[in-house]
C-alpha cells in the first residue's frame, strides 16, 4: 500500500516536470519528435531507477549525521551531509558513463537508440533532483527509494511523451509567429501543469474530488476555467510547499 | 567602459537581450521556474548562479588545456559541485530561512544547463578574462529573467514586493483593494511561471523579428 501510494504520488502529484520543473532543458530540447522523446524518457527512467537507490545507500551509510557509526563508535559524531552534492553528482556521472560503456558493448542496437541521450542525462536536473528529493524527504527504506526513482522516471517519461505528441500536432496549427516553437511550448506545458495540479487531491483523502477530477489531463482547457475554486488551489499549494 | 574593449563588452551585453540564456538558448529553465514565486529567492538565486558561473568559468578556462576530453563532463561537474557546496554552506550560515525555502534548488545549480553549456561552449576554448566576462554576462541574462518573473508573480500573486505590501492590505481593504482589486492566487502556483516566461518570450520575439523560429 505504501508503495502504491508513493508510486502514484511521484507519477502524478509530484510530477518532476509539472510540479518542480526538473529536467526542463532536455524536456524542451528533445521533445520535437515522439520517437526521440521516448528514447530519452526511457533513458531517464533507467538512470533514475539506478541512481536514486545508490544514492540512498550513500546517504544512509556515509553522509547522514551518525551514518558512519558502522565504522566504529568513534565515527558516530561525523556529519558529512555537506558533501552530498559532490558525491551524488559523482555517482550519477560515473553511473551514466558506466551504463553507456556497458550498453555499447553488449547491445549496440539499444546503444544506437538510447546511447546518444546518455551523456545528456548526466546533466539532467531530474536525475540529481530525484536524489536530492530522496534525501530531503527522508525516504525510509531501500525498496521505497527504488520505487521513488522508478516512478519519478515514469512521471518524467509521461510528461515528455505528452508534450512531444502535442508538438508534432501543433506544427499544423496557425500559431502567432513570435510564439512559435519555444513560446507556445512553454504555455502548453503551463496548461498541462494546471491539469496535473488537479491530481493534487488524489492522495489527500478527498473522496468526491478524486472521482470528479479524473481524466482531467485530457481536457486541460476546461481545467483553466474551473480553477477558480479556491479550495482546490489552496490544497495544491500546500502540497507543493511541503 | 574603459576597462572593456568593444568585443568584451559584447560578451556581457549580448546574453542580456538578444542571446538570452533562458529565452533564446533555452538553458537553465528548471531553477528559473521553480523559485520565482517571490522576488527575494529569485534575486538570491541570480546572485548564486552569477558567483558559480563567474568562478567556474575561470577555473575551467585555466584548466582547459589539461582536461582530457573524455572525462571533461565529470571534471566540470566536480568543479561546479564544489562551488555550489560553498554557496549552499554560506546561505545556510547567513540566510537559513531562505536556504530552507530554496531547498533542493541550490543543489540543482549543479545541473543547471547554463553552467555546463557555457563551460562546453566557451570556457573550454577561450582565455580566462573572456571566459569570466562570458560567465558574468550569461548569469546576468539569466538573473534578469528570474527577477522579471519573480517581480510579476509576487506583485500579482500576493500584492507584495520583497514581502512588503505595495498594493495596500487585502485584510483591511486599503489601497487598491478598496476598489475591489483581488490578488490572483493563481500566480504563485508553479504553472504560472511557465506561462509568464512564455509571455516574456512572446513579447521579446515580437519586438525582434529575427528571433522568430521557423516552426
Amino acid at each position: 500500500m505504501e508503495h502504491l501510494e508513493l508510486f502514484f504520488k511521484s507519477v502524478f502529484v509530484d510530477n518532476m516536470v509539472f510540479a518542480y520543473f526538473l529536467g526542463m532543458c532536455s524536456y524542451l530540447a528533445v521533445s520535437k519528435k515522439v520517437s526521440t522523446a521516448v528514447g530519452l524518457g526511457a533513458a531517464v527512467i533507467f538512470v533514475l531507477t539506478v541512481t536514486v537507490p545508490l544514492n540512498w545507500l550513500l546517504d544512509q551509510y556515509i553522509l547522514q549525521e551518525g551514518a558512519l557509526a558502522w565504522l566504529g563508535p568513534e565515527y558516530a559524531d561525523y556529519d558529512l551531509s555537506f558533501l552530498s552534492f559532490i558525491l551524488f553528482i559523482a555517482t550519477i556521472a560515473t553511473m551514466v558513463q558506466l551504463v553507456e560503456i556497458v550498453v555499447e558493448k553488449f547491445s549496440p542496437s539499444l546503444y544506437n537508440s538510447l546511447g546518444i541521450f546518455l551523456p545528456l542525462i548526466a546533466v539532467n536536473c531530474a536525475i540529481l533532483g530525484g536524489s536530492l528529493f530522496m534525501q530531503s524527504r527522508d525516504i525510509a527504506s531501500f525498496d521505497l527509494a527504488l520505487n521513488y526513482g522508478f516512478s519519478s522516471g515514469i512521471g518524467w517519461f509521461l510528461a515528455i511523451l505528452a508534450i512531444a505528441a502535442i508538438r508534432e500536432k501543433i506544427r499544423y496549427s496557425n500559431v502567432p509567429a513570435p510564439l512559435r516553437g519555444l513560446g507556445i511550448t512553454f504555455i502548453i506545458t503551463g496548461l498541462m501543469a494546471i491539469g496535473f495540479m488537479s491530481f493534487g487531491g488524489m492522495l489527500t483523502g478527498g473522496g468526491e474530488e478524486t472521482t470528479s477530477l479524473e481524466g482531467s489531463g485530457n481536457n486541460v482547457g476546461m481545467q483553466v476555467e474551473s480553477n477558480n475554486e479556491s479550495t482546490e488551489t489552496v490544497e495544491v499549494s500546500t502540497l507543493i510547499s511541503e | 567602459m574603459g576597462l572593456l574593449s568593444k568585443k568584451d563588452s559584447k560578451l556581457i551585453m549580448d546574453p542580456l537581450a538578444d542571446n538570452n540564456p533562458i529565452t533564446i538558448q533555452v538553458l537553465g529553465i528548471c531553477s528559473a521556474l521553480a523559485i520565482t514565486a517571490q522576488l527575494k529567492p529569485s534575486i538570491v538565486m541570480a546572485i548564486s548562479v552569477m558567483f558559480v558561473m563567474g568562478v567556474g568559468n575561470i577555473v575551467i578556462s585555466l584548466m582547459r588545456n589539461i582536461i582530457p576530453s573524455k572525462i571533461r563532463i565529470i571534471v566540470q561537474l566536480i568543479v561546479v559541485a564544489t562551488l555550489v557546496i560553498i554557496v549552499d554552506q554560506v546561505l545556510k550560515a547567513f540566510a537559513y530561512e531562505l536556504s530552507k525555502e530554496l531547498s533542493v534548488f541550490i543543489g540543482l545549480i549543479i545541473t543547471n544547463c547554463i553552467i555546463m553549456g557555457r563551460f562546453e561552449a566557451f570556457a573550454l576554448g577561450n582565455g580566462v578574462w573572456r571566459s569570466f566576462l562570458d560567465g558574468i554576462g550569461n548569469a546576468a541574462g539569466y538573473g534578469v529573467i528570474l527577477i522579471i518573473v519573480g517581480f510579476f508573480r509576487e506583485l500579482l500573486g500576493s500584492g507584495t514586493l520583497f514581502g512588503f505590501p505595495v498594493l495596500g492590505s487585502p485584510v483591511d481593504k486599503t489601497g487598491l483593494y478598496a476598489i475591489g482589486y483581488e490578488n490572483n492566487g493563481f500566480m504563485v502556483l508553479p504553472p504560472m511561471a511557465l506561462i509568464v516566461v512564455g509571455i516574456i518570450i512572446w513579447v521579446q520575439r515580437s519586438r525582434n523579428k529575427d528571433l522568430i523560429e521557423e516552426n
